[in-house]
């Protein structure tokens, strides 16, 4: 279970206000996509879910306990760029969470245990088509394949809410539409609450279950900063996605069940 | 000069003009790229230009003046090298040019290794841990200003004259500016990179031995290369000031017989030393660090 709610947030930087009176309750397992004009806040609101910034006012609460003052495994996140880490390779990306878990002291396996978690990622490599690139570095990989390993690498700490900040801003038409089917394909096995910023229209009602649009109300036209956007459209799509992980979960393996 | 049509001679061909009035295609210069023998030609045409202007010059000299010490002719320089790299000094029994190579290079490394490690626990404190950032940067910031050559006498006076005081001159000199290059590169690691880990459930002594050290290795290497052209200036000047063997010491002391002859190939010998040392730090880094030069290109 992972329902997020989001009550009475308000968000300045400098003293100008960016997010003002956002309230919001998702279901646990929703797939939010999140659209809006750019500077109005997106990015900011994805910040404040995984506490990279902290709010002005208002709190945020996962299962009702607010979230922790500095980012953490419960939330997983994939920016547009710079997700995964230059100096590991595929494998190494993958196996780092787990080597950090079972190492606390250098973060570091060797061995029979190394081994053992390059095992356990085996699946997940396939499943996201990069085994093929397992021992290569981020730096010789294309960026639908970089995204993917970001979005499989923020799986595997198995987070209560994923959040995406334009996670295929920078790929071409192409390869979204893959990219596409493997998020829906991961969504539906975690059953995970996803929030997702996206400049596409069309990106954000194909892949999400509720659309936020962010927006400002309030216009003063002497100070076009006084006032911060909020949410302006609440969609919620009925499109029987719901139904969907238990059939998933049925048919294959599950991707974060496969990895620790 | 040739200029090269590839491709354009077909499209030139199907014109109407029919095949005489060729377009031939002029390359600009900064596409014409030598090919491996020509830059490897182009590579010592200077070198080449060097020797030979020197040679020249030297047997002008001597054809006026056999007794010329300024512009030993290169037999001359070759004998004298010979005699110090091969035959034992009268007085000391020992072969002097490895001697003073020992010395010296004993005194770089252990400058250097100081001041790499240095570089890089101080760099990563200070990239990596804003409260050390704010402690040490503007101490370090200041270190670097001071004009090392201007503290020597005073490591002379508090460190003696041995070995301590050379080392700790080139640590002096050098560590500041490479600390201060490390901690540059490690503070402009993405801070998307810090959240990830974060996320992943890393402490901050795990981001320290997962991100912040490898991904501060390559600059490392970069310091280390940068920082060896000063050691060096810093090692021959405390040398020629004051030791009992040493590179420098050997050039400061021939000069009062105005022993070009020495004096020449013990340049010659150090530049080439520098260049091996060189050449094998970068060697290092692109086979320890092969995520940082993902095609091998550049320097
Ligand atoms: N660290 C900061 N300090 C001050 N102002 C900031 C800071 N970060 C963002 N802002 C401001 O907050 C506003 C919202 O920024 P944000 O990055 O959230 O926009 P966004 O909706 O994600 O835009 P885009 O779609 O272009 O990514 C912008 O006007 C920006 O100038
Ligand atoms: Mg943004």
């Amino acid at each position: 279970m992972s329902r997020v709610t989001v009550d009475g947030l308000f968000m300045e930087y400098d003293r100008t206000p960016i997010l003002e009176r956002i309230s919001l309750e998702v279901a646990s397992g929703t797939f939010c996509a999140i659209v809006g004009a750019s500077g109005c806040g997106k990015s900011t609101f994805l910040r404040l879910l995984l506490s990279q910034e902290r709010p002005t006012r208002g709190v945020i609460r996962i299962d009702g306990d607010e979230i922790a003052p500095e980012p953490t495994p419960d939330r997983g996140i994939v920016f547009q760029r710079y997700s995964v880490f230059p100096h590991l390779t595929v494998c190494g990306n993958l196996t780092l969470a787990a080597e950090l878990k079972r190492s606390r002291l250098v973060g570091r396996l060797f061995g029979a245990a190394r081994r053992r978690e390059k095992d356990a990622i085996s699946d997940t490599l396939r499943k996201i088509g990069l085994w093929d690139a397992r021992n290569r570095y981020p730096a010789q990989l294309s960026g639908g394949m970089q995204q993917r390993l970001a979005i499989a690498q923020a799986l595997v700490m198995k987070p209560k809410v994923l959040l995406l900040d334009e996670p295929f801003g920078a790929l071409d038409p192409g390869i979204r539409a893959d990219m596409h089917d493997i998020l829906l394909t991961l969504w539906r096995e975690t059953r995970m609450t996803v929030f997702m910023v996206t400049h596409d229209i069309k990106e954000a009602f194909k892949l999400g279950n509720r659309v936020l649009v962010f927006d400002k109300v309030r216009h003063d036209p002497q100070h076009p900063a006084a006032y911060g956007a909020t949410i302006t459209y609440d969609l919620l799509l009925d499109r029987n996605r719901r139904k969907a992980p238990d059939a998933a979960d049925r048919s294959g393996p599950d991707l974060a069940g496969s990895v620790h | 000069m040739t200029a090269t049509d590839t491709g354009s001679s077909d499209i030139a061909g199907a014109a109407p003009n029919g095949p005489r009035r060729r377009t031939r295609h002029r390359t600009r210069i900064v596409n014409r790229k030598p090919s491996r023998s020509a830059a490897i030609f182009l590579g010592l045409l200077p070198f080449l230009v060097v020797v030979v202007v020197y040679a020249v010059a030297s047997a002008d000299r001597l054809a006026v003046n056999p007794q010329d010490r300024l512009l030993p002719s290169i037999g001359q320089m070759w004998e004298t090298f010979r005699t110090y790299a091969f035959t034992p000094d009268q007085r000391t029994g020992n072969y002097l040019l490895w001697t003073d190579t020992f010395s010296s290079l004993k005194r770089l490394f252990l400058g250097i290794v100081i001041s790499g490690a240095l570089a890089l626990s101080l760099g990563i404190s200070i990239g990596f841990l804003p409260m050390v950032r704010a402690g040490l940067a503007p101490f370090v910031a200041a270190i670097s200003l001071i004009p090392p050559l201007a503290v020597l006498p005073i490591l002379f006076l508090l460190l003696g004259l041995g070995d301590t005081a050379k080392v700790a001159l080139i640590v002096i000199g050098i560590a500041p500016i490479m600390v201060r290059s490390v901690s540059r590169s490690v503070s402009e690691i993405p801070e998307e990179q810090i959240i990830k880990a974060e996320t992943l459930g890393a402490s901050t002594w795990q981001m320290i031995t997962r991100l912040a050290l490898p991904q501060a290795m390559p600059p490392l290497f970069n310091a280390l290369r940068l920082g060896l052209g000063p050691a060096w200036i810093f090692l021959i000047s405390a040398e020629g000031i004051q030791a009992t063997d040493g590179l420098g010491y050997r050039i400061f002391l021939v000069r009062r017989y105005l022993a070009m002859d020495v004096i020449l190939p013990y340049v010659a010998w150090i530049t080439l030393i520098a260049y091996l040392i060189d050449l094998s730090l970068r060697l290092t880094a692109r086979r320890m660090f092969r995520w940082a030069y993902p095609k091998g290109a550049g320097l």
